[in-house]
């Protein structure tokens, strides 16, 4: 808080000193101050004590003591608040204050109903079980925050001077912690010392965001160059920072020392809690947040609480039920006061008057009758549901977590499900909005080709061994060695056969269905490099650029020591050596070797930082120290003070001569002092060589932020331009012929999403030039190039290369390559000083530097020299396309929603079957408002217009619709496919507006799937909102990356992929899967359980209080509405508590109305969940009809078989609870679907139960339950035939109509789901063995056109014609899909077919897919030409949704001729791959399938 | 706690029947198929019970006879006039004739039968002391509040049996004459009136207080009767082992019917002559006409009944039965004209395959 000697340091005009103090004053509520704890308090000898203020705030804060400290706790309850905190808890439910009210009435005499303390027993059992439960968790979350309080970590005492050991929540602010390496960080630490000599530390934030790659820490500035021992003891300085808050990546505040100076405090100074020191031996830092404070418990926001639809329902009709229980109430009120009016004046002997001898008037007994009926008649609002349906979500979220096919062994992790209480919602979902990357795609990049100054670099041969990875994966048994089946690959120089050694290992360890052991490798190995699957790691050069490298390699190395290496270059191979220099340098790649901690044995040759100062930049840059590699002290020192990598801090002249001193007993440590900066090549190489080829597993590990980063520096690599160091002043890379080179680092500008790009400001070894190189989003670079002039030949070169790239570009995008383009620009001097002048003061800004410094950033990267550009694929996902299918025939709308460029977008749609090649392609790419409101109503129109015309093409076209692989599951139009809707980001923006978004929506609904790119976070979860809101459907939302956060959160059920990207969707999911596939089984599977059982049970829970309550009303008619009860208050209390409990939850837990195989054969039977079959308003009135029907004769066949006999009350009223039970039990096997021995044990126990208490209670006591006495009761019924008789007779004529009815709908009627059973039932052994020929079987009463999936490999009809005609059936319907044979001859059918499609696709094309304001409404394939041979049609059907390119011939016969063989291969293993698809689809492939094995060419 | 919770080693879920949800079950299909034995073996079933039913109700004799009076054919008429609106109305007695042309086959029962008689309705039903009536002294003197207004008396003694419904109890009294031949002279038929009530309510749950000085008077001494009645309770017999609380005909009316309609159990007739049944012959029930329920509109009834192993006579479960049961049939056939069609449509789909 001392800020006046800060201020007078630097003295400003006073205006502005005034308008600081007012902001500071301001922002002083925000800020913290810590100081040492060592430190005796403050106030007396502070310094600054003088000034009042100072003083005042130091004594409030100064002494840290108020602040949190670092225990954990994470309980809610203490021993003595639990129960009044549990209890006000519980009361927020309304249901219970219910209850409880309820209870308490009857404490009032005058309407009681029951013995007040027995009625208080259910909601006291209720909020018993409730709180045992909070009590429960509450203790295991005390036990793992004691676990995780004790753990030790060395702090500093200031008694005994040195670091003791202490419990994690001895910890306090201000104390002194010591962490080595591996030890997990206890508190959020400001990193004053590490052992490493450049004061970094290598952090894991795994714990905190799943990345796994290492991010770099910092020592704060002014303490890094302490070569001794940090000394706590002489810590004084004060640390003034944030409040604490919950944003992980911020952090800001300043240092301020004893002699006032200020150092500038950021979040690469903050190591947080939870993460873990690695690569370093030891660091010491003071605490800044403690416990609670800390950024990761802030960001700890534990399980969300969602109520779901069917539970919204739910209430909806608990509602009704009250109101229902009003109605009857005051039904019976007023018939109570009727009947008192008409027999008291009568004098009747049964008139029992008020207390004092007055007679009751009928209104006071209406009133008292009112109330006591509310009492009696509760148990219509069932008190045990909420408690039971909170039990069952806990089983079936257990069993969603049991799923050992939910269980990803690759990664070891299984699905996690985060929300509790919405399992049911995911049998209900109606539209699936999905990310792309990652969540789609593996998000594991792949380097596939580039191309350099307009010349393209295929790489076959890595398509070709990509293409192997995928047979390798698939194949179950261990892979022989494949060292010798490698492809041919050109000469990788010296270590190749290092390389090949690994490839083969890594070969065998990754594969998806290996054996366990093997992929707990794959994962342990994937753990220490992140981002670094062995198919990005293995790239097989092209032969003809490895050439060209090679060349310019030697060339260079020729002429180094010449005055202008680069020149001798032609402008080609300059190009290409720019080219992978940027590839290796220009990233924020992290080199490590595996062995942890990191050794630093480094060479050092020369300490260089990012140039701070003008200053500096003059010193650096005069011509003698070019020539001298040696280090001055000067630029030690400059460097040092300034050591501070990336966007840096203020900008202050470090003149300290201590801290120089130190410097200079630093320097001689550094090893390769005397080389200079570009060692002789041939000795480093020969160096290098020798270190690395004994030990192979030597090989450095890149660790990178994004995968695309990774991928590209091991494609560098791969031509043998090795990344082999990176600090954060300098670059070096290994070639073989020139060596090591080491670049200075100058600059990084970092990625960030509204650039779309990074660069990196370097000095060139070779030239000494000061050079940027950028990488970044092609539509981003391209717009930065250099304008070149069409004059002078060299002009037109660079322009002629520049379409090239560009075609190249759209042709890596048609392909769903993530492309990017590398640029270099060459600064003079002069340049470089006028930006750097500016750069500087951007950075020494105070106000916006953040804005500032993008700008500095825009100024530089500009008149660019592109060099090339990249192609880089996300490979899908295994089983991304079936997943898409299956969802789709569940009924599912899956609209994808990604940032990616259109291209990428719709290619990678394509490949994943979520775009169909015969459909049609609706594009909308608006310009502006209007223009989009236009093609809205344009597309609505043309949309409308096709519906009625499809209808007499419907008998030429069926035949197509069992063909297409997917066809639209809620085919309203089975004619033809809806088409799909492309839209881009900025379109998307005008279309949700408010006058367009129920256009925009209706036109999304017609579409079978919506693709919208270049969308932003916000638009995801706007489209989200919007789709969820208007058309009130239930959503989901998967995704794996922070950008899908909102999106997941916004849907109704949100579902993280627990993937490459971070935990942040994960934390924001209520669903957390391993990959995409899962989602099949989550929804069709476990989704429709989840709402088929709860469905069920609250619907039986209904019934069963409505059926109860039903027996007492009637009842009413015949006591004159006294509310009085023949059910013994016990029996009605404890009825739906105890005895009739069990066998519905153990019902609701396990039945399974449809088993999981047939669920995921027929996935049309998801439908019954979104169309709410099971639990509607008509289900729910059904139900509650055949309750008052089954308690009328539950009610009326005792009444009559005792009328006019001498039962007495509870004589009567026990039989008919025995009836009710057995009718429930009777009711409940009707509904249960799978009796398995836990069913009939829970109806056992039941029926025991009653009859045990029966018996007890009734022998028990004479005379103490009053009002009732129901004492022998139940021991004289069970020796009375009539009681055995009723109960026989009372159920089952309870339940013959609903039994009649159900087994008539089942033979006549079935609905899907019963078929479903059918044919499990029926079947059992073919669903085992081949499951689709049972699959096959079609569904009586399903319409023949309905489409599934095996319907399309034949033409509709029965599985078995299929087959037996299978021979002869080629020649019948010559055009159509020649899957299920896909023989030869069939292909030769087909080619001439082929071709016209190909013409017709070709001439159809309207020019410019991408022209802005154009709708493109693409028709490639009619229902004749679609079915081709399957290896041969895709590539052709892929570019018949490219426009206009040129290259258009070219790509074709080129996938074509050389991609075939590998195509071919390609689909066998995913034959076997696939095991359901294997037994199903003699050869063939879905086109799409094939699209997917084309990218590997 | 992420970091300590995700430190677990492998997740891999158990793969055991329960957990997968695999556990062996017994999947039953609700179709025509399954259900046709099912309602064809009820529907046989239920109409055998059916009829062994409604043989064995109809087997049964009963005999009962409206003396409430109020129609004026019989001579309870001019009783009933007489009390009409007094209360307490004065002592009236009537008598009913019948002849048995047959023997009555025994045991007999004698029941009354009130009707219209609400003994359920809540705020009488709650209107006793179970504990005074189990002989609890001080809940002798203390009765519940439940019992009020016939808790205290006027002069505010402890009324014994307190309550509503001991204050109602049914006070009309029934002696059965048998004339063996037409103008004989009538014999008095015994009416075993101990057995009658449950034998738990007269041994348990009913206790007199203890005797003072031997004396059951003395123990209720400090106790009003019921404003209704005309004695106190321990006077309600002469015999000792059937007087006070456990009279048993006060026992019997304290079990309060469960319907409005309802019978109680007055005497069965089993000793001497009259073990085997009423022999044929005149007969005269001399009735004390007491209880007044013409104001409310009540009827009482006398009703002779034998009974059989189902108990009284009760036409109406045979019947159930028999409906029940022709209905399950008749589901039966449906079933199976659907079940027919519907495998005729199953076999043309097995032919498919």
């Amino acid at each position: 808080m001392e800020r006046e000697p800060a201020a007078a340091d630097e003295p400003r005009p006073p205006g502005r000193r005034r308008r600081r103090r007012r902001r500071r004053r301001r922002r002083e509520g925000r800020t913290r101050t810590v100081r040492s704890n060592l430190l005796p308090f403050p106030g007396a000898e502070d310094p600054t004590a003088s000034a009042a203020k100072g003083a005042r705030r130091l004594r409030r804060c100064g002494g840290t003591q108020h602040l949190a400290d670092n225990r954990l706790k994470t309980t809610k309850y203490t021993l003595l608040s639990f129960l009044p905190k549990n209890l006000f808890e519980q009361f927020h439910r309304l249901a219970n204050v219910y209850f409880v009210f309820i209870a308490l009435l009857n404490f009032v005499p005058a309407v009681n109903a029951f013995q007040p303390g027995l009625a208080l027993a259910p909601v006291l059992f209720i909020l018993a079980v409730t709180a045992f439960k909070d009590l429960w968790e509450d203790y295991s979350r005390h036990r793992s925050d004691h676990e995780i309080n004790h753990l030790g970590c060395l702090v500093f005492s200031r008694e005994e001077k040195q670091y003791v050991n202490r419990f994690w929540k001895e910890i306090r602010v201000g104390d002194f912690v010591r962490l080595r390496c591996n030890e997990i960080i206890p508190a959020d630490i400001l990193l004053l010392s590490s052992s490493d000599p450049d004061g970094l530390c290598h952090i894991e934030t795994a714990n905190l965001d799943g990345e796994t790659n290492l991010k770099r820490r910092q020592v704060v500035r002014g303490f890094s160059e302490l070569v001794s021992e940090f000394n706590p003891l002489t810590f004084t300085s004060v640390i003034e920072c944030e409040k604490p808050n919950d944003d992980l990546t911020r952090f800001r505040g300043c240092i301020i020392h004893d002699n006032g100076k200020k150092a500038g405090l950021y979040k690469e100074n903050l190591l947080l809690r939870g993460c873990t020191i690695r690569n370093t031996e030891a660091v010491v830092g003071i605490v800044i947040y403690a416990g609670h404070e800390t950024k990761a418990l802030l960001n700890n926001s534990g399980p969300r609480y969602k109520r779901s639809q069917l539970e919204r329902q739910m209430n909806c009709d608990v509602l009704w039920c009250v109101l229902l229980l009003v109605c009857m109430s005051l039904f019976s009120a007023v018939g109570h006061g009727l009947w008192v009016q008409r027999y008291q004046e009568k004098k009747s002997l049964f008139d029992v008057p008020e207390s004092d001898g007055t007679s009751l008037s009928p209104v006071t007994a209406a009133v008292y009758s009112f109330l006591t009926m509310i009492i009696v008649l509760q148990v219509l609002i069932p008190i045990s549901l909420y408690v039971s349906i909170e039990i069952v979500k806990v089983c079936q979220v257990y069993f969603i977590n049991q799923d050992t096919e939910l269980y990803d062994e690759e990664t070891d992790s299984q699905l996690q499900c985060r929300a509790l209480n919405i399992t049911e919602d995911l049998g209900q979902i109606q539209y699936i909005f999905s990310d792309k990357t990652g969540t789609l795609t593996e998000n594991k990049m792949v380097f596939r080709r580039c191309t350099v100054s307009g010349i393209e670099y295929s790489h076959d041969a890595n398509a070709q061994r990509l293409a192997r990875y995928q047979e390798a994966d698939s194949e179950e048994e261990e892979v022989v060695p494949r060292g010798g089946s490698l492809p041919q690959r050109g000469s990788t120089g010296s270590h190749q056969g290092i390389r090949v050694l690994h490839r083969s290992q890594s070969t065998r360890s990754h594969r998806r269905t290996g054996s366990r052991a093997e992929a707990k490798r794959a994962s342990m190995l994937s753990r220490h490099t992140a981002f670094s699957s062995p198919m990005e790691k293995d790239i097989t050069p092209d032969p003809k650029l490895l050439e060209k490298v090679s060349e310019c390699d030697r060339c260079l190395a020729f002429a180094r020591h010449q005055e202008h290496p680069l020149a001798h270059l032609s402008p080609e191979l300059s190009d290409i050596f720019d080219f992978f220099i940027a590839l290796t340098i220009c990233n924020t790649v992290v080199v490590t070797s595996p062995d942890q901690p990191r050794q630093k044995v480094r060479v050092r040759f020369e300490l260089k930082s990012p140039v701070k100062t003008i200053e500096d930049f003059l010193r650096r840059f005069t011509p003698s120290r070019l020539t001298s590699g040696c280090s001055s002290i000067a630029g030690v020192a400059t460097s040092k003070s300034a050591h501070k990598s990336g966007p840096s801090l203020l900008s202050t002249l470090a003149n300290d001569g201590a801290l120089l001193r130190l410097e200079e007993r630093l320097d001689p440590q550094a090893p390769g002092l005397t080389s200079n900066g570009y060692s002789s090549g041939a000795d480093g190489w020969a160096q290098h060589k020798a270190a690395r080829e004994p030990e192979p597993e030597q090989e450095l590990r890149y660790e990178a932020e994004s995968p695309d980063e990774a991928a590209l520096v091991y494609a560098a690599r791969a031509y043998s331009c090795a990344l082999v160091d990176r600090l954060h002043d300098q670059v070096s890379v290994e070639l073989p012929h020139l060596g090591r080179l080491t670049f200075e680092l100058l600059h990084t500008l970092g990625f960030d999403s509204i650039r779309k790009r990074m660069s990196v400001v370097i000095r060139h070894p070779l030239t000494d030039e000061i050079n940027v190189y950028t990488k970044g989003a092609d539509s981003m670079v391209m717009d930065l190039l250099l304008p070149c002039s069409t004059d002078d030949a060299r002009g037109r070169h660079q322009m002629k290369i520049r379409s090239k790239t560009q075609n190249y570009l759209n042709l890596y995008a048609v392909e769903g390559l993530r492309t990017l383009c590398i640029a270099k620009r060459v600064l003079s001097k002069e340049e470089y000083a006028c930006w750097l002048q500016s750069h500087l003061e951007a950075e020494s800004a105070l106000d916006n530097r953040e804005e500032l410094l993008f700008q500095s950033a825009i100024r530089l990267e500009t008149n660019l020299h592109l060099l090339g550009a990249t192609g880089i694929e996300d490979r899908l996902q295994d089983g991304v396309p079936e997943t898409i299918a299956k969802l789709r025939q569940a009924g599912l709308q899956i609209w994808v929603l990604t940032g990616d460029k259109q291209e990428t977008a719709i290619n990678i749609a394509y490949a994943c079957k979520l775009l169909d090649h015969d459909e049609e392609v609706i594009t909308l790419n608006a310009e502006s408002q209007e223009a989009c409101a236009a093609l809205l109503d344009q597309c609505l129109h043309y949309v409308q217009s096709r519906s009625p015309r499809s209808a007499p093409e419907k008998t030429a076209s069926s035949m197509r619709v069992s063909f297409s692989p997917v066809c639209p599951p809620s085919a309203t139009t089975t004619s033809s496919p809806s088409p799909s809707l492309v839209i881009d980001g900025r379109s998307l923006a005008y279309a949700l507006e408010k006058n367009l978004e129920d256009k925009f929506l209706f036109l999304a609904k017609q579409c079978r799937s919506v693709l919208c790119c270049r969308s932003t976070p916000l638009q995801k979860s706007m489209v989200v909102k919007l789709v969820r809101s208007k058309l009130k459907a239930m959503t989901l939302a998967i995704g794996d990356g922070a950008n899908d956060v909102s999106m997941i959160q916004v849907a109704d059920v949100g579902v993280g992929i627990s993937g490459q990207e971070g935990m942040q969707a994960v934390m924001a999911s209520d669903f957390a899967v391993p990959r995409f596939r899962y989602l099949e089984r989550l929804l069709i599977v476990h989704g429709h359980w989840c709402y088929s059982r709860l469905a069920n049970m609250v619907l039986y829970f209904f019934y069963k209080n409505t059926m109860f309550v039903g027996l007492l009303f009637w009842f009413q008619f015949y006591c004159g509405f006294s509310a009085s009860a023949m059910i013994d208050q016990w029996y009605l209390i404890f009825f739906n508590l105890l005895f009739s409990s069990l066998p519905q939850l153990v019902t609701g837990v396990l039945d399974k109305d449809v088993p999981a195989d047939v669920l995921l054969t027929e996935p049309q039977l998801y439908k019954s969940g979104q169309n709410r079959e099971e639990y509607g308003p008509r289900t729910f009135w059904l139900n509650m009809a055949d309750a008052a029907f089954q308690s009328l004769v539950c009610f009326f066949i005792p009444y009559l078989a005792y009328y006019d006999s001498d039962a007495d009350m509870f004589t009567w009223g026990t039989p008919i609870t025995a009836i009710a039970l057995f009718t429930f039990l009777l009711h409940l096997g009707i509904e249960t679907k799978t009796w398995t021995w836990l069913n009939w044990t829970a109806c056992g126990f039941s029926i025991l139960l009653f009859f045990t208490v029966a018996l007890i209670y009734n022998a028990s006591c004479a005379t103490c339950y009053p009002p009732s006495n129901p004492y022998w009761t139940m021991q004289t019924l069970m020796g009375d035939p009539v009681f055995y008789l009723t109960c026989l007779i009372a159920p089952v004529a309870a339940l013959l109509p609903r039994l009649f009815f159900k087994a008539l709908q089942g033979s006549l009627f079935p609905t899907q789901l019963q078929l479903g059973r059918q044919l499990a039932k029926r079947s059992p052994k073919k669903l085992r063995a081949p499951k689709e020929t049972s699959a096959q079987e079609r569904l009586p009463g399903e319409p023949r056109t309905e489409p599934s999936e095996q319907g399309s490999l034949g033409p509709s009809g029965s599985f078995s014609q299929d087959r037996s005609s299978q021979v002869a059936w080629p020649a019948q319907q010559p055009a159509c899909s020649p899957e299920a044979s896909g023989e030869p001859s069939v292909v030769d059918v087909s080619v001439p077919l082929r071709e016209d499609t190909l013409l017709e696709g070709l001439s159809s094309q309207t020019p410019g897919l991408s022209s802005p304001g154009e709708v493109i409404l693409e028709c490639p394939g009619d229902s004749k030409m679609k079915p081709t041979s399957a290896s041969r049609a895709a590539p052709l059907s892929s570019i018949f949704s490219l426009s206009s390119f040129s290259s258009l011939n070219w790509i074709s016969s080129l996938s074509l001729v050389s991609g075939l063989g590998s195509v071919l291969q390609f689909s066998r293993s995913g034959l076997q791959m696939d095991k359901q698809d294997s037994e199903f689809l003699p050869s063939p492939l879905p086109p799409d399938q094939n699209l997917q094995a084309t990218d590997y060419f | 706690m992420t970091w300590s919770a995700t430190a677990r080693g492998a997740h891999q879920p158990d793969n055991t029947a329960f957990t997968q949800q695999r556990l062996p079950a017994w999947q039953p299909l609700l179709s025509a198929g399954i259900a046709l034995p099912l309602f064809f073996c009820a529907g046989l079933a239920f109409i055998g019970l059916g009829l062994g039913l409604y043989y064995s109700s109809n087997s049964i004799k009963e005999l009962e006879y409206d003396y409430t009076g109020g129609s004026g054919l019989s001579n309870c008429s001019v009783c009933a006039a007489a009390g009409q609106g007094r209360a307490p109305p004065p002592r009236c007695s009537c008598a009913w004739y019948f002849s048995l042309p047959e023997l009555f086959h025994g045991p007999v029962y004698l029941y009354y039968e009130l009707t219209n008689f609400y003994q359920n309705n809540r705020r009488y039903g709650v209107s006793r002391d179970d504990a005074q009536l189990s002989g609890l002294p001080s809940a002798l003197r203390h009765p519940v509040n439940e019992c009020a207004p016939y808790q205290l008396s006027a002069a505010g003694l402890p009324i014994a049996p307190c309550g509503a419904i001991a204050n109602s109890l049914f006070n009309d009294s029934f002696s059965l004459w048998h004339q063996r031949q037409p103008g004989g002279p009538y014999v008095e038929v015994p009416l075993d009136r101990t057995g009658i009530a449950w034998w738990t309510d007269y041994h348990i749950k009913f206790r007199n207080p203890p005797l003072v000085n031997g004396s059951l008077a003395l123990a209720f001494q400090g106790t009003a009767p019921p404003p209704n009645w005309d004695r106190p309770v321990y006077e309600l017999s002469p015999d000792p082992n059937n007087t006070g609380f456990i009279n048993q005909d006060f026992v019997v009316w304290m079990r309060t019917a469960a319907l409005p309609t309802f019978r109680k159990l007055y005497a069965r007739i089993r000793q001497g002559n009259y073990s085997a049944g009423l022999p044929r012959g005149a007969y005269r029930v001399n009735i004390t006409y007491n209880y007044p329920v013409r104001a409310f509109g009540g009827h009482k009834l006398i009703i002779f009944s034998s009974i059989s192993w189902m108990g009284g006579k009760n036409p109406f479960l045979g019947i159930a039965y028999l409906v029940v049961g022709s209905l399950c049939i008749l589901t039966g056939f449906v079933m199976l004209v659907v079940y027919i069609r519907y495998q005729d449509q199953n076999d043309e789909d097995e032919e498919d395959e």
